[in-house]
């Protein structure tokens, strides 16, 4: 059974938060995660790796980066568009 | 203690191939960030990757066949440079003075490009039979040992690393040695060859790279840029050069390093603070009398806000500031030796360089930033900041001769 773009996800961050998933919910920004500047670059990689998508970020001017991260929920919808492109 | 002169300088930067010609470029605004081609990293370049290569450098026009096999990138820009610094200073080494003579080169990477090609040859293409000139190639202390090997000198020489602050505490341990009276003479600066496809990758993976040039304390900064080359001096006894009626560019004043203690990337206000002010208090200088701060100013979000609250915490009455890397780029560990260029040139009264790139004030970068067009006001003693990622800094406290 596939996993959905959400459930990858939160399996991710909370790898990278070192939370149990079920503490996680879509609602959670990555500061809310206790995620600092490295977790999150690190984040973002896990999420170009595992969903073969490339997000635009650059840590100089983050509120410009085109790719919204203020939520899970948000990245999800993001990862999705990505993918959606891509196909 | 012994007072500690520069009679020597040398260069191989983006910009240009010795002290002279980095020093009109510094102040002329000029930048050396380019589009990256294939020919600068050895793979093609990622859409919109900048970069300041040193291009067109053909080994084999500085070094014998036979040698080349023995040097890394790194190797070759250090030795370039070292060659040209102790042709200014006039030194000639017999066994006495080659025997109080040493080197000290600080190095990010050392030679990474050599670690690159083995890594592409024996993972990429199966070649499992690797050179057998890799391990001296490789090391970190190479281009310390070649530059001791070419010029003959005996006195303690290695390698030190301390990532982007690698020159300043290169230059600030061999001023504390000649100082203390342990030697008389030390080469000391810093070199780095880290401009390859995997080098920008790792940069660009921190996502702090720009892709549109670097602008230190700009509003609109968006990262910094990799560049690569390098810069030795060298270091004499005041009273031996004196002596010898040698050339005395400037004299190192003091010097002061630390450790944040914090975090592996995120630079503190407060560690760039106590080694500032701890290079004045070594130096014997207050604060009110330093005319000019060579920034560490890397273009970057974190660095420049926070470097510029630790100037105005030290500097509460204002200093001349500038950052030359939107000239130059990010030349990792060899940063400090080639910026300290643009504090020569300041002490010399050719003026302070502009900070190259520099567009629009940020209310962040509130300092005295010079921009535009060099400013040419009198400086009589100058810093110049390295603060290393892993929270490592070094700061030098220079004076005019």
């Amino acid at each position: 059974m596939s996993e959905t773009v959400e459930e990858r996800l939160i399996a991710i961050i909370a790898r990278q938060a070192m939370l149990d998933p079920s503490q996680v919910t879509l609602d959670m920004s990555p500061t809310d995660l206790g995620l600092d500047s490295l977790g999150l670059v690190e984040t973002i990689f896990a999420i170009e790796e595992a969903f073969d998508i490339s997000v635009p970020f650059n840590a100089n001017m983050p509120e410009q980066s085109g790719f919204d991260l203020s939520s899970l929920g948000a990245i999800a919808a993001n990862v999705r568009n990505q993918i959606a492109a891509k196909a | 203690m012994r007072r500690v002169v520069l009679t020597g300088a040398g260069t191989i930067n983006p910009l240009a191939r010795d002290v002279e010609g980095t020093i009109q470029a510094l102040l002329s605004g000029r930048t050396a960030i380019t589009t990256l081609a294939a020919a600068d990293i050895g793979a093609d370049a990622p859409p919109g990757a900048t970069g300041a290569p040193v291009r067109d450098f053909r080994p084999e026009d500085h070094f014998p066949a036979r040698q080349l096999p023995l040097m890394d990138r790194v190797s070759q820009f250090a030795l370039v440079a070292a060659r040209q610094a102790i042709a200014q200073s006039g030194l000639v080494f017999d066994a006495d003075l080659s025997a109080r003579t040493g080197v000290i080169i600080g190095s990010a990477g050392g030679g990474h490009m050599t670690g690159d090609a083995v890594a592409r040859a024996y993972y990429g293409a199966g070649q499992t039979r690797v050179h057998p000139l890799t391990v001296p190639r490789l090391m970190m202390n190479a281009p310390a040992s070649l530059i001791s090997m070419e010029f003959g000198l005996t006195g303690p020489s290695f390698a030190i690393s301390s990532a982007c602050a690698s020159s300043n505490h290169a230059i600030g341990l061999a001023f504390q040695m000649i100082r203390s009276g342990a030697q008389g003479v030390m080469l000391a600066g810093g070199a780095d060859a880290m401009l390859s496809a995997v080098g920008l990758a790792a940069w660009a993976g921190l996502r702090v790279l720009s892709q549109d040039g670097c602008r230190p304390f700009s509003a609109d900064r968006t990262g910094l840029v990799m560049g690569e080359g390098a810069a030795v001096f060298v270091l004499e006894d005041r009273e031996q050069a004196m002596a010898r009626g040698a050339p005395i560019l400037a004299e190192i004043a003091g010097c002061a390093m630390g450790a944040d203690a914090a975090d592996i990337v995120q630079p503190s206000p407060e560690g760039a603070m106590r080694v500032m002010r701890a290079a004045l208090a070594d130096a014997g200088l207050a604060a009110g009398v330093v005319d000019y701060v060579n920034a560490h100013g890397t273009g970057t979000r974190a660095n420049d806000r926070t470097e510029s609250a630790a100037l105005r915490a030290v500097f509460p009455k204002g200093v001349a500031v500038s950052s030359t890397k939107g000239a130059h780029g990010h030349l990792m560990g060899a940063s400090g030796a080639v910026e300290l260029l643009a504090c020569l040139a300041a002490l010399e009264g050719r003026g302070i360089a502009p900070t190259t790139g520099w567009r629009v004030p940020d209310a962040e970068c509130a300092i005295d930033l010079v921009a535009g067009a060099p400013r040419l006001s009198p400086v009589g003693a100058c810093l110049s900041n390295a603060f290393a990622f892993g929270g490592l800094n070094a700061v030098l406290a220079l004076t005019s001769a």
